[in-house]
């Protein structure tokens, strides 16, 4: 096939890095706001109906949100494959967590109404607290640990050995970006339910989420001045191959320096921070008037913002290792190759207009508010 | 090379992976049936088939789910357990993984959401639309993964490249229209018909035979045997096809599981039965068909069929060959890539072979050292276990063609003697709900087990595929997933059962304003309205 040298390796790279992020971001988009509507369950509805009421404003779309994420790791195991394995293999037991939360709650949604018990529906609305709490906690802490540098190193062979520990991930800086995520998802889950429920769990779901909405943009200011004065960045010794295969032993890399030194090179780049946080200022105020649209123009500006300005700050890095710079995973030396990513271009243009043509469909068609009397009239249908 | 790393992580995959298919074999049947089901009621406007829409529905979407939730699990698993393997064809292989989300996985679960919740929101005609989008999504699925799956059998289109220490695709045409992953793909969705008919059925004659929603289960029986025969001619017919595609790229895993000590003068007889002993490399108390192997492995009266001892020579030059190539690659390295056109022309001669030196990477740190003893120890890994192989395989051939016969049997009851079924074939049909589901998983016993000691047939070997974790992180997950599985399953079990006694929700006034419209041409064969209860 020649037809891939239409586009040249680097770019190739930089547009599978930007894919990468979009894959991110709509997951954080979508999913995000079942996650959050799922870790204020507990909080927002108390009665058995309003349950149902906050479950079915997800109901019918949490699991398409959901594909955004399985498509995010197919993406990164076909156009990142070193990425995938070092970063998948190293978090081997948050994986392992992540993954028991993401079966949890698929099965919380369709299980929990399809029997009567108190005790069976209590247990499955914690099930979905939990399903939708640890991912945005986790998914938060990886961000983080990814920042700091993650203890990694290859052998001859490239085969990638991890030296941490489970509880090494669960450091304060990681922490402190978890409690960013997760407080920026409760919001935009807030945001959600502000849209599609009313009365009770609607005017909860405004309180809650104007607190979460300005306890993410506080932790993830903290987290800015943290990252500035007391994380280690780290850069390129040697100047970019971009066109050279993908191994990471052909890029010197050392530790040292700040991350922030990006902005001095890029300042553009700031619009990415700024926008993370007048978003969730945004967010705070509509949640707090109950003013949906403003709401959720927030949060999502919010979560673009954040997204973005983790990986345009570290950019070209995407995985570094803090024991082994030299193992670090970059934009230069991570990818497929040449054809692999081009293929897999051609089908992320054909298929993704599709699947937001179709997404917007659905979402049409379920426009409007769940309501108490919906939920109650089509009780055996609905979740 | 720890060993117990290796078969732990095995084991977790093999478990999550025969677990997985618990539900999707249903739901790449069930969601046709059930849009079949829609379709009839669209185009005839008949109330029943709407509710056997609706029912079938509920009992797909309590499977479904766990089939998405399960599923997720095998996605993550490559990275976290397989890592080197991920790292090595992840360039080949994510593709299609990541082309089935987008085109499949998208498609199904958007959908999915509106076939339970649309009902009142979309015209007849779009909702049908809609419920053929979750099962055209569901089989598009398994197309994409059985592609992935077909290239670890038989990869083609890809080389290996010193410098990225990996393989890379150079063809994606041939890694899509792979002889293998086509007859596999047919042959698996149509294991998901029969299990999806064996349950249709099933379900539908308890129905008959506690005399409770008759109409509705001689519908669903009607369209269910129809389906299931043509399925189970459909399985058997590309099971032969996947077994001719192995005997031509896998001839070591064909060997394996017709116990074929020795090549056998053309064409070879067929083992119907027999001991496989391994130690010695012989198989007792055999019964031979003559000729029959020879026929079905090469279509053929004269191309000989290697036997394993044979095989186990071939192995020992491709090692000695593979070493060559691994030779070339430590000068690659040392040199980063700068090296002279005799290494390279070293390295192409051989790299073909390269796999094969990494089967020595169980007993030494380094191939080039390797001791004779060693080589002769790792050609012989190439031999899969036969006993259960050469079992496993006849089980499922044998329950295959026993669903030809069982699906024929419905199906003429069904269609030619007006939908009178003795008692004993009401109770056998539910008691025989599991078989399909056994044959599927002895299915993937045979495919899967039978490619080792590779993970992608001759070219990376399961023990160097594995993630460096340690022993104890493999204990606390594979407790982990029994203990959550276990929990799941019966909870799944539990609402099955539940929704099956229930039966469907009947529409009453639906049902009596069509029966009042349609009086004068209703034809039910025994008079008895949708729904009646005890048969008298």
């Amino acid at each position: 096939m020649i037809l891939h040298d239409l586009i040249s390796l680097d770019v190739l790279r930089v547009i599978w890095w930007l894919l990468l992020g979009v894959l991110l971001t709509g997951f954080a988009l979508t999913d995000g706001f079942d996650l959050g509507v799922g870790a204020l369950l507990p909080f927002v509805a108390k009665t058995d109906l309003e349950r149902r009421v906050a479950i079915n404003t997800v109901g019918p779309v949490w699991e398409g949100n959901q594909v955004w994420f399985i498509l995010g790791g197919g993406a990164i195991f076909a156009a990142w494959p070193s990425v995938y394995a070092v970063s998948f293999s190293g978090f081997y037991l948050a994986m392992f967590v992540v993954l028991a939360a993401l079966i949890l709650r698929p099965v919380g949604f369709k299980y929990r109404s399809k029997r009567d018990g108190a005790g069976w529906r209590n247990g499955w609305d914690w099930a979905l607290f939990v399903g939708g709490a640890v991912p945005a906690l986790i998914f938060g802490v990886a961000m983080g640990n990814v920042l700091e540098g993650v203890p990694f190193h290859f052998n001859a062979d490239l085969m990638s050995i991890y030296d941490g520990s489970f509880f090494g991930l669960l450091n304060p800086f990681a922490l402190l970006a978890g409690v960013v995520s997760l407080a920026m998802l409760l919001a935009h889950g807030a945001g959600w339910l502000l849209l599609k429920a009313e009365g009770p769990v609607a005017a909860r779901a405004g309180a809650i989420g104007a607190v979460a909405a300005v306890a993410a943009a506080v932790a993830y200011a903290l987290a800015g001045v943290w990252l500035a004065y007391g994380i280690d960045g780290y850069h390129l010794v040697a100047p970019v191959a971009a066109n050279a295969p993908s191994n990471p032993f052909l890029t010197g890399v050392a530790k040292g320096g700040s991350w922030m030194a990006a902005y001095a090179g890029r300042p553009w780049i700031a619009v990415a921070p700024a926008a993370g946080v007048l978003g969730l200022l945004i967010a705070a105020l509509g949640l707090k008037r109950g003013v949906a649209g403003a709401a959720l123009f927030g949060t999502a500006l919010g979560i673009i913002g954040i997204i973005a300005s983790v990986g345009l700050t570290m950019f070209p890095f995407i995985l570094p290792s803090s024991i082994d710079p030299n193992s670090s995973l970059t934009v230069w030396d991570a990818s497929s190759s040449h054809m692999t990513l081009f293929v897999m271009l051609v089908a992320a243009v054909i298929f993704v207009p599709i699947i937001l043509a179709y997404t917007a469909w659905v979402y049409k068609v379920l426009w409007g508010k769940v309501t108490e009397a919906g939920v109650a009239e089509a009780s055996d249908s609905v979740y | 090379m720890d060993i117990s790393l290796v078969e732990l992580s095995r084991l977790q995959f093999a478990m999550t992976a025969l677990y997985h298919f618990l539900f999707v074999p249903l739901t790449l049947g069930l969601s046709i049936l059930v849009a079949t089901m829609e379709t009839v009621y669209v185009m005839t406007d008949r109330p029943i088939w709407r509710q056997m829409t609706k029912f079938w529905g509920t009992l797909f979407g309590i499977n479904f789910v766990l089939g998405v939730a399960t599923g997720i699990t095998m996605e993550f698993q490559f990275g976290m357990n397989w890592s080197y393997y991920s790292h090595y064809v992840g360039d080949i292989f994510g593709a299609p993984l990541a082309i089935e989300g987008l085109m499949a996985f998208f498609l199904e679960a958007t959908f999915v959401g509106l076939f339970f919740f649309g009902w009142d929101k979309l015209s007849k005609r779009a909702h049908l639309v809609v419920t053929w989008l979750v099962a055209i999504g569901s089989n598009l699925s398994a197309l994409w993964i059985l592609i992935a799956n077909g290239w670890m059998q038989h990869p083609v289109g890809a080389v290996f490249d010193p410098m990225t220490m990996r393989m890379e695709m150079t063809s994606f045409y041939a890694v899509l229209f792979n002889a293998v992953a086509q007859a596999k793909f047919v042959h698996t969705v149509s294991a998901g018909y029969v299990t999806a008919s064996g349950f249709v059925v099933g379900v539908s004659a308890w129905y008959l035979l506690k005399g409770r929603h008759i109409e509705l289960a001689r519908r669903s029986i009607a369209v269910a045997a129809a389906f299931g025969l043509a399925a189970s001619l459909s399985v058997v017919l590309l099971g032969d096809e996947s077994g001719y595609e192995a005997s031509l790229n896998q001839k070591m895993k064909l060997a394996a599981i017709e116990a074929m000590w020795n090549t056998e003068p053309a064409p070879a007889p067929f083992t119907l039965f027999g001991i496989p002993d391994q130690q010695n490399h012989e198989t007792k108390w055999a019964v031979k068909i003559p000729w029959l192997m020879g026929l079905i492995g090469t279509r053929s009266l004269d191309t000989p069929i290697p036997g394993i001892n044979q095989l186990v020579a071939q192995a020992k030059e491709r090692i000695q060959s593979g070493l060559i190539a691994y030779d070339a690659l430590v000068k690659y390295r040392a040199a980063k890539g700068n090296v002279t056109p005799e290494v390279k022309q070293q390295f192409t001669d051989h790299s073909a072979d390269l796999g094969y030196a990494f089967l020595l990477k169980k007993y030494v740190d380094d191939p080039l050292k390797a001791t004779p003893a060693q080589i002769d120890a790792a050609a012989n890994d190439t031999v899969p276990m036969v006993f259960p192989l050469f079992w496993a395989f006849r089980l499922m051939v044998g329950l295959g063609l026993f669903f030809i016969v069982g699906f024929g049997y419905y199906f003429y009851r069904a269609s030619f003697r007006g939908m009178k079924f003795p008692r004993g074939s009401l109770i056998f049909a539910p008691a025989a709900i599991p078989l399909p589901w056994i044959a599927a998983e002895l299915g993937w016993f045979v495919a899967e087990f039978g490619r080792q000691p590779w993970t992608v047939d001759g070219i990376l070997p399961t023990a160097m595929s594995v993630s460096h974790l340690s022993v104890l992180d493999l204990l606390l997950t594979l407790a982990g997933f029994v203990t959550f599985y276990s929990v799941l399953f019966v909870i799944e079990m539990g609402l099955m059962l539940k929704y099956i006694r229930k039966g469907p929700t009947q529409d009453v006034d639906e049902t009596e304003r069509w029966m009042a419209a349609h009086a004068h041409r209703l034809r039910s064969a025994d008079r008895q309205e949708p729904f009646a209860t005890p048969a008298e």
